[in-house]
């Protein structure tokens, strides 16, 4: 009897399981730290405009959403960086073939605490501080005090955009690294704190997480180039030159509500929230 | 019809005591199959032995001496600072308090073992680590200390209760010659109990130990997770479980880094295996 009690539950949680999958008015969204909030405040908006409408969504890292669009297991990937060929091979292997939307933009703000006498930088030697050659606050013209790297875990799209574009300049063959000495840390959030608390700490996150509690760092290309500030203007005009492309990932061109979601957020009213949230839209 | 429900009782019974085995098992074929496949790109001994850890540079380098060193130095300092504390408490505990005074002082041990270890990393994080940036005139509160400090207080309990257990469990008679003899309670304690319930105290002290090394959330959030070798307790270290947490949403399914990061799970199944089993050398040692 009890054999059969337990069976019959088994089955019982099986069923739910899979009734709950296949839910056709609720989408998950998950991936990249740097856009959990735009999404966010996205999928509020679509949620009061569609009732009966449900988007969930999760941080985690680009690279979290990308294995999980892989597997199966979201229904959009936000992604600050490019899908990797490894993944799409992966993905492909599986039957899933992503598909790239292009949402916004966002500046990477290379940021110190405000007492730091230290305003700007080229990415010269941004590439230097980050890649422990620079250690010291007195060879950037600040005091003589050690330097703190505060970097992002290797699961985050941020990390990976910055070590591609500001330590390797681009050069797809370049083997910089950052210092081993970096602290990573697991959030934008707990790098704007660190730096919030610490004089010699210096860290880098999206522009949307500037607050006056930091002091974002001017930077220039190089020399003899303007200092240019993260400011959603710089961006859009590209002087600031340490921008990015956000993107959604989803499995196929989308379908069904999957892409009145991502209509949404490419509409008039969701590129203004991607205003309001401290990103750049990529239409104007 | 008794014996037949007794049977089928008997048996299901069986299953449940022979499943914590065979999931064990499972989980150990799985970290085998997934982390050996490692060792078909990087010899094993330039994967224990390699210095620097950059997954996810192209080609990328796995060496994770300085995990292996950051996770070792931590637990040794949580050792350091859980021991004493935690064996002082156990003779204090069993010996020495009167009645209600032991009533609360186990109670609250059992409470700091309730804490959930992910708001005791959130407490160091905003309290512990800035105290020890300050008060040692460092450049990052984020450090080996500020980790050993948290753990120190997860290991206590575990020491504390079973070391408890093991004062208690010398016989009564131990105690009583010491005293006919004429010795004072101290000398009964150092000289009587300490030896005879020494085995079940180590026993204590490795299960702390095994406690402390497998620990993940608190040690990411506080030790700031540079992947350098450590030469101080101030510097900033990556631990084995850490990196595993912290890498593992990134890494590509099928991946080197993938299978990198279950050779080391492999490191830190043999590590704390290796402790739980020379605990129990020890417990069985006394019986």
């Amino acid at each position: 009897m009890f054999r059969r009690l337990g069976l019959l539950l088994l089955v019982g949680m099986f069923a739910t399981c899979a009734f709950a999958a296949k839910d056709k008015n609720s989408i998950q969204i998950k991936g990249s730290d740097t856009m959990v909030n735009l999404a966010q405040a996205w999928a509020e908006k679509y949620m009061q405009e569609n009732p009966g409408n449900f988007v969930a969504v999760t941080g985690g890292g680009s690279g979290t959403g990308m294995s999980s669009l892989i597997s199966g297991t979201c229904d959009i990937a936000m992604s600050s960086r490019n899908i990797k060929e490894k993944e799409i091979g992966l993905a492909k292997n599986r039957g899933i073939e992503p598909f790239e939307i292009k949402v916004a933009l966002d500046g990477l703000a290379v940021v110190v605490n405000p007492k730091n006498p230290v305003g700007k930088l080229t990415t010269e030697q941004l590439a230097g501080i980050f890649t422990g050659r620079i250690s010291n606050w007195k060879e950037v013209g600040g005091e003589d005090k050690k330097i703190v790297l505060l970097s992002r875990e290797v699961n985050s799209g941020t990390h990976v955009y910055f070590k591609e574009h500001v330590l390797r300049k681009n050069n797809p063959n370049a083997k910089d690294e950052f210092a081993p000495g970096a602290l990573m840390l697991s959030s934008s959030q707990a790098i704007a704190d660190e730096v919030a608390g610490n004089p010699q700490a210096i860290g880098y996150y999206g522009m949307g997480y500037i607050s006056p509690k930091q002091k974002p760092v001017s930077v220039a290309k190089d020399e003899k180039s303007e200092y240019v500030a993260p400011a959603i203007e710089n961006v859009i005009s590209g002087k600031y030159p340490i921008s990015r492309p956000l993107f959604l990932y989803t499995n196929g061109s989308p379908q069904e509500m999957i892409k009145k979601f991502v209509d949404y957020t490419l509409s008039a009213q969701g590129q203004d929230i991607v205003l309001a949230t401290d990103f750049v839209p990529i239409k104007r | 019809m008794r014996k037949f429900k007794e049977f089928i009782i008997e048996k299901l019974i069986l299953i449940c005591g022979l499943a914590s085995i065979f999931f064990v098992f499972l989980i150990f074929l799985f970290l085998l199959k997934e982390g050996l496949a490692l060792f078909k790109i990087i010899t094993p001994l330039n994967f224990l032995m390699g210095k620097s850890w950059y997954p996810i540079s192209e080609p990328p380098q796995l060496g994770i001496l300085p995990l292996i060193l950051g996770s070792l130095l931590v637990t040794l300092g949580a050792a350091i600072i859980s021991i004493p504390i935690g064996v002082a408490c156990a003779i204090y505990v069993s010996e020495i308090a009167p009645q209600r005074i032991k009533e609360v002082l186990k109670a609250g041990i059992e409470l700091l073992a309730a804490i959930p270890s992910v708001v005791l990393g959130f407490i160091g994080m905003v309290t512990l680590v800035p105290w020890v940036k300050s008060m040692f005139g460092l450049p990052t509160g984020l450090t080996a200390l500020s980790g050993s400090i948290m753990l120190a207080f997860m290991a206590m309990p575990t020491i504390v209760s079973i070391a408890e257990d093991a004062l208690y469990s010398v016989p009564k008679t131990y105690k009583e010659g010491a005293f006919a003899l004429g010795a004072t309670h101290w000398q009964t304690i150092w000289r009587v109990m300490l030896p005879a319930a020494s085995s079940g105290i180590l026993a204590a002290v490795m299960l702390g130990i095994g406690r402390v090394i497998g620990e993940t959330m608190a040690v990411m959030m506080i030790t700031g997770n540079a992947a350098v070798i450590p030469h101080s307790f101030l510097q900033p270290v990556r631990t084995l479980t850490a990196t595993i947490a912290a890498e593992m949403g990134e890494a590509v399914v099928g991946s080197e880094h993938y299978f990198a990061l279950f050779a080391v799970g492999i490191v830190l199944f043999v590590i704390s295996f290796a402790i739980n089993v020379t605990a129990d050398l020890f417990l069985h040692k006394r019986k």
